[in-house]
């Protein structure tokens, strides 16, 4: 047969799934079952009152509208809808920067279905393994942060920051002082400053320098003060800048007496390359679910393991895992000062959530996990390195001494001053080749901007691949921006209405609403 | 050499390719990279952790061998609930949500994860029937904190600063709460009275004009019906407050809805609609508001919509009402934050309440009332024992008074565990007026066999 | 049917070209060094994004060149303005043919006053949307007949764009109005109309004033990344701030209020009367009096407690010298450093990348005094460290 020829480096031809699937309630019929439940048994049902036990007014009175499907037809609904999603199983995942989208191996997966029917409140004797995993996670999450002891609790990022915010107020609390401001920066998550205004603290935001990308030293000296309660920042910030005079910012955060918290959200470059305890924070926080390789299940359940140094073991909130050398135990003393943290969520953390961290950690090792660090910072800056070559990409806070670490910001300002195509149009064409792409958290405050990671996930072909569709599109800009603008094509919908999704007389959140609603 | 050479989850870690690249960007080793990390801080040594092990099976044994030393709800007989329950989980539940599609997305928009967006709106469509509200928000972590985020949603449109809360209500959810609102409100407790209801006049003589709302939980934290939903509703509405009620959702097919008994915001745990109890992992919290704008502008959670496309025929779906903050008389305290919480949970909502139907909820509710009234008759021919010591009606979960046997809790569990049994919550050191006493759990799993396997063992540890 | 109201100022942009900082009194000498008209290009060029629905618009604007050849020629259906000529007529087509030295009458004719009587008529059509093409001048004039009434949207095609009510490019204005005439977009903002003293500029001092604010359609950018709580819009970010310098506010001092809608933000939750454009004066949280003067303002706070609460003005991120000459040095001076409090929304610093906000009072020891670092109130409980320097 003739050569198929497969020359072009981009996916010209893909398609992503589309099966124009109904809204579950128009596939319901009535009568149709989906699964029994059975009755209850003869004996039983023999001997008590059953529903009519519940008292006057309070038996359900309304109808219960909910979808009358079989089995199969709930399956073959949910199936496409999952097809219809592009998850990091079938995508090669370079463009959500921040987000540290990586392979999450399957057999951390199976393995966590170990813990599916583990009830919070068995007996310590009955858990001992799954202690144990707690215990070893704890103390892993240590050396590689420096810190001194770990709660699971948090379960995501925000969460691990608010837990941070609160074990700041936990401890001027406890040592009688009025502090109530968090210093953070513009290019930290944005929750740096949403959660510990939740909790309380005002908030003051330092401004990158325009030339180095990071806030210098004097910015901070001129705002903290007496008032100051902490320090929440992320390093590198979300340009992938690392900002290499954090360990004086600490210092001095230190010397007017606060304490220092490390967001380290974007700590995949930097596993067993520097830790977060060797610059003078009193704690971090780590996101098992982006780091640590547990998968990020459309938005959790996730993992925020906040971890203190040892002064501060005892805000922490309660339990901890204890090892008393024969068995592990929850430990509830070590951390029941009066102005501790307490709670942030019942019971422990999420467990299979932990476990599979544990496993990823016990498949990479010390080296391996030194490996992902590096991969990831020579993955990310050889992407870098090809894009700067094009010009339609450029970055700002280059002047030549950042190296970028895990992930970059770059700017398309070039593209779209000369094309009229911008960063959000870009973004909405590279789904058209099923590939994601992100730009920033809003406001934009650099034009036009495009936020990559590639993780150490991708492969060399890969990043090539991504690079090649990028060009493709920028060509596609100058020869036929309707396209873009007009774009996706290929994806599961076209461009989605918003314009009344503001407004409450017409916007639609839930089936029962859209039937009432629509016109 | 630091690093671990082709590494099956890092493909750049084959030498050549490395080289290849590291040329690319005018570098020769992987120590020049991280140029910006100061010297100072570099780590110089390697790691204090275990070497990786050298095969995907040996992790395999390694972990289920820890993981066999421990025992679980399968292999024994499990009597605990308290907030994280055993229910049967539907094959097609597991099925959906370990679909790789939805286990590893994440931030996708709503045209290249469009099946993320349908899917929860859909199961926001689901239990917004199920609790007989309009909108549901994206799940957020678990119940605790869904009780949080109703109690500073009620906070912020009232601009008051007191909530009152049940005595009988979960210690550590309210710690949760204390911790999440430490700034802007304070709890005090309302009696209850001696069949586990609140009681009213003390209810009446603590609700004031700086009173948010109260929160009740429907069944109790003790598992008892409250049966005053409306009069509680009713007088807190008088004093311009909020009623927020927490619910059990599996419960719904049989029990009425809260805002048939005046329930402002509802909220409650997804937990018990197809998601197995993962140790406490498989928490889901999710609120409930009628669609009113004042208060869906309270929500801080993601709110999925439906909306139509620039294809005619076509769903498209996305945020509603992004730009949630409005400010008036005091709501200037405002923002909540948001991040990844529980998504996949959600979904797996979902997907069992299209699998149970109405009549799946129905019957999956008379099965449980049934199975828990026998066991309290079962457990009430135990001498010595009270069960369903309010003596009010109740729907799963029920107290255990073993006062009259003469010993603890600890070891009346301790004894039935050497028996592969679960033995209820121990409630003496949260509620020491009740003593000695356990909070059982029964549902639908449960058979007549297990319960008369459960009260003879009793009968024989009590001897 | 929608009605789109149509103005182009045909000279605008004449004068860059040839070295005149703009075309304000000094059309004639453009044209006599060899300027040619452009403005008509560039509505054409915004024009062209509303073909796909020309057959549901009705563009009503004036014969000739402030709009109804261009209009016609691109085939769109005109109501044209009675008891007008066609000013310009010819000029789209053959520009460059005319003699060089003499400002065709047709052109000359239009004037600031054209615009602003077409404007005015534009309004009482109660068009859906008036879509301008000039620069800050044209600006100013449709201002002047519109203020708040219409919703406008700027092409841009003058020499001096500093009103941010003009669009990016000419095609952006295009594609807001056809957002805007289509339903996809239904909120306005407030966007400023600034310009500076061609006069002065031309002799290389740069004054922008602000004159007053158009309301242009809030554009709602599709695929917004909605991983992380949103920024506040605007209009909530105004109201957080308002209640945050409302929440500092002490007890029997002067609080200067500067122009701008941010600082307006204030009044307006304290429900008191004020001057958009202009300096108002307050005293616990009470009107004191509106749109003072620099001699006015310092008639009151000579020797009290004050403060002033000032916004960025001005487009390019100026504290002082651009929109609030009331804000004299000797004002300044008297309130001190140490009392001046900003206000700045989270957009608005983006939008200037992190470079520092500037002050020019013709004052050069008093600039310098000002600069530093300063806590910007940016949102209710929040503060950004801004920059303050002389360039």
């Amino acid at each position: 047969m003739k050569r198929i020829d497969r020359s072009s480096k981009v996916r010209t031809g893909f398609h992503q799934a589309k099966w124009d699937e109904p809204i579950i309630y128009e596939l319901s019929t009535p009568g149709e079952r989906g699964i029994l439940v059975g009755q209850p048994e003869k004996a039983v049902a023999e001997e008590v009152e059953g529903e009519a036990a519940i008292p006057a007014g309070m038996a359900r009175n309304t109808k219960l509208n909910l979808p009358e499907m079989s089995q199969a037809a709930v399956l073959r609904h949910y199936s496409r809808l999952a097809q219809q999603t592009l998850g990091a199983d079938v995508n090669i995942e370079i463009g959500q920067g921040t987000c540290t989208v990586k392979y999450s191996p399957k057999v951390n997966d199976q393995l966590a279905n170990l813990v599916r029917e583990y009830h919070p409140l068995q007996d310590e004797s009955t858990v001992q393994g799954m202690l144990q995993i707690f215990h070893e996670t704890d103390k892993y999450m240590c050396e590689i942060s420096g810190m001194d002891r770990f709660s699971f609790q948090p379960s995501g990022g925000s969460q691990g920051i608010m837990t941070m915010a609160s074990l700041i107020r936990a401890y001027f609390k406890d040592k009688g002082e009025d502090r109530d401001e968090i210093i953070t920066t513009i290019y930290s998550h944005p929750s740096d400053a949403a959660a510990p205004h939740v909790a309380g603290f005002k908030i003051i935001f330092l401004q990158p320098d325009p030339k180095t990308g990071v806030p210098d030293l004097e910015q901070l000296k001129a705002v903290a003060g007496p008032k100051t309660a902490g320090y929440i920042v992320a390093n590198p910030e979300d340009t992938g800048v690392y900002n290499s005079h954090v360990k004086e910012f600490v210092d001095y955060i230190h010397s007017i007496g606060g304490l220092c918290a490390y967001d380290q959200a974007n700590a995949n470059g930097l596993l067993g390359v520097t830790r977060a305890r060797d610059a003078g924070f009193d704690m971090c926080f780590f996101n098992l679910h982006k780091t640590f390789s547990t998968p990020h299940g459309c938005g959790g359940p996730a993992c925020g393991a906040t971890g203190v140094q040892k002064d501060l073991v005892k805000y922490l909130p309660a339990p901890l895992v204890g090892f008393d050398g024969q068995k592990y135990f929850f430990d509830y003393e070590t951390p029941s000062n009066a102005c501790a943290v307490g709670k942030v969520r019942e019971w422990y953390g999420v467990a299979q959530v932990v476990l599979k961290a544990y496993c990823w950690i016990r498949s990479l090792g010390p080296n391996g996990l030194y490996q992902v660090a590096k991969t990831a910072v020579l993955n990310n800056n050889y992407l870098f390195k090809k894009l700067m070559e094009l010009p339609e990409v450029s970055a700002y806070y280059e002047d030549g001494h950042n190296q970028r670490v895990e992930q970059a910001r770059y700017s398309l300002e070039n593209l779209e001053k000369e094309t009229g195509i911008g960063t959000l149009d870009i973004q909405r064409r590279m789904m058209d080749f099923g590939m994601h792409y992100w730009t920033s958290h809003h406001p934009f405050y650099l034009p036009e901007p495009m936020t990559l990671e590639p993780t150490e996930t991708p492969s060399k072909k890969d990043i090539d691949e991504y690079i090649e569709t990028l060009k493709y599109v920028f060509k596609e800009a100058h020869e036929d921006p309707e396209t873009i603008k007009t774009a996706p094509h290929r994806s599961v919908t076209h461009q989605v209405d918003e314009s009344e999704m503001d407004d409450p007389a017409k916007w639609v959140l839930s089936w029962k609403t859209y039937l009432k609603k629509c016109e | 050499m630091r690093g671990f050479e082709s590494h099956p989850y890092i493909p750049n870690s084959v030498p050549d390719v490395q080289a290849e690249m590291l040329k690319e960007i005018g570098m020769s080793s992987l120590e020049e990279l991280h140029k910006n990390v100061p010297e100072l801080l570099k780590l110089k040594e390697e790691m204090n952790l275990p070497e990786a092990f050298g095969s995907e099976y040996e992790l395999r044994r390694h972990v289920e061998r820890l993981l066999s030393k421990d025992t679980d709800c399968k292999k024994n007989l499990n009597f605990l609930g308290a907030g994280c329950w055993q229910h049967y989980v539907p094959a097609i539940c597991d099925e959906i949500n370990g679909k790789g599609e939805f286990l590893t997305a994440y931030g996708g928009e709503p045209y290249n994860d469009e099946g993320r967006f349908q899917a929860l709106f859909e199961y926001e469509s689901m239990v917004a029937e199920l609790v007989d509200m309009d909108v549901v928000n994206v799940p957020t972590m678990d119940w605790a904190q869904a009780a949080a985020t109703t109690a500073r949603m009620a906070q912020r449109i009232t601009g008051r600063s007191t909530l009152l809360v049940p005595e009988y209500m979960d210690a550590e959810k309210k710690k949760v709460i204390e911790n999440y609102a430490e700034c802007c409100l304070k709890m005090v407790s309302v009696k209850c009275d001696c069949m586990g209801h609140l009681d009213l006049e003390d209810l009446k003589s603590k609700i004031n004009e700086d009173t948010i709302g109260v929160y009740f939980e429907n069944p109790g934290y003790l598992g008892v019906i409250e049966p005053n939903g409306q009069k509680i509703s009713d007088m807190v509405h008088e004093a311009g407050g909020l009623s927020l009620v927490g619910v059990d959702p599996i419960s719904l097919g049989v029990l009425a809805t809260p805002p048939s008994y005046g329930a402002d915001i509802v909220c409650g745990d997804l937990q018990p609609l197809g998601i197995h109890m993962y140790y406490g992992g498989g928490q889901s919290g999710f609120m409930a508001t009628r669609d009113e704008e004042k208060f869906v502008m309270e929500f801080p959670s993601r709110l999925f919509g439906l909306a139509p496309t620039s294809k005619p025929g076509e769903y498209g779906f996305g945020d509603v009402a992004y730009d949630r903050t409005s400010f008036g008389h005091h709501r200037e305290h405002g923002k909540e934050y948001v991040g990844t919480q529980s998504a996949l949970w959600g979904i797996t909502a979902g997907v069992y309440l299209a699998t149970m139907g109405p009549q799946g909820m129905a019957e999956v509710g008379k099965k449980i009332m049934a199975n828990a009234q026998y066991a309290v008759k079962k457990l009430n021919e135990v001498p010595g024992v009270k069960a369903n010591a309010f003596g009010s009606a109740f729907f799963k979960e029920f107290v255990v008074d073993f006062n009259g046997t003469g010993k603890t809790v600890a070891d009346i569990n301790k004894a039935l565990l050497e028996k592969g049994i679960f033995g209820g919550k121990d409630l003496s050191a949260e509620f020491a007026n009740l003593g000695q006493s356990a909070l059982y759990c029964v549902t639908e799993i449960h058979t007549k066999e297990d319960i008369d396997t459960l009260a003879a063992a009793l009968k024989e540890v009590l001897q | 049917m929608k009605k789109l109201g149509l103005i182009i100022n045909p000279i605008a942009g004449m004068g860059g070209s040839v070295g005149l900082k703009g075309t304000d009194n000094t059309a004639a000498e453009a044209f006599r060094r060899g300027a040619v008209p452009r403005a008509g290009d560039r509505a054409k060029a915004a024009l062209s994004e509303l073909l796909p629905v020309k057959e549901e618009i009705l563009v009503y604007t004036c014969p000739g060149a402030m709009g109804g050849d261009t209009a016609e020629e691109m085939g769109f259906q005109t109501v044209l303005r009675p008891g007008t000529a066609a000013a310009g007529a010819g000029m789209e087509s053959d520009g460059a043919s005319m003699d060089a030295g003499a400002l065709p009458e047709s052109l000359s004719a239009t004037s600031a006053e054209d615009t602003r009587k077409l404007a005015e008529w534009l309004l009482s059509e109660k068009v859906d949307l008036i879509l301008f093409a000039g620069g800050d001048g044209t600006a100013r004039d449709v201002y002047q007949a519109v203020e708040l009434s219409s919703p406008c949207v700027g092409i841009p095609a003058g020499v001096k764009i500093h009103s941010p009510v003009y669009a990016k490019n000419p095609r952006a204005a295009g594609r807001l109005a056809l957002l805007w005439l289509t339903g996809k977009l239904s909120m306005t903002q407030e966007e400023e109309v600034l310009d500076i003293d061609e006069e002065q500029y031309r002799k290389e001092h740069i004054n922008t004033r602000l004159y007053g604010y158009l309301r242009v359609p809030k554009e709602w950018t599709l695929t917004q990344n909605k991983k992380a709580p949103s920024p506040l819009s605007d209009a909530a970010a105004m109201e957080s701030i308002a209640y945050e310098a409302i929440r500092q506010m002490e007890p029997d001092t002067y609080y200067i209020i500067g122009a701008g809608t941010t600082t307006r933000g204030i009044m307006e939750v304290l429900g008191l009367k004020n001057t958009l454009i202009g300096v108002d004066l307050i005293r616990n949280k009470e009107l004191v009096a509106n749109d003072l003067g620099g001699k006015e303002l310092l008639s009151y706070i000579k020797g009290k407690r004050a403060k002033m609460i000032v916004t960025i003005t001005g487009g390019q991120g100026y504290l002082f010298g651009r929109g609030n000459q009331q804000l004299t040095p000797e004002v300044i001076r008297e309130v001190g450093k140490e009392n001046i409090i900003i206000l700045a929304t989270k957009t608005k610093l983006a939008s200037l990348s992190g470079r520092p906000l500037l002050v020019d009072t013709y004052d050069e020891e008093l600039n310098h005094s000002l600069c530093g670092y300063y806590k910007a109130i940016s949102a209710y409980g929040e503060a950004t460290v801004c920059k303050v320097a002389e360039e």
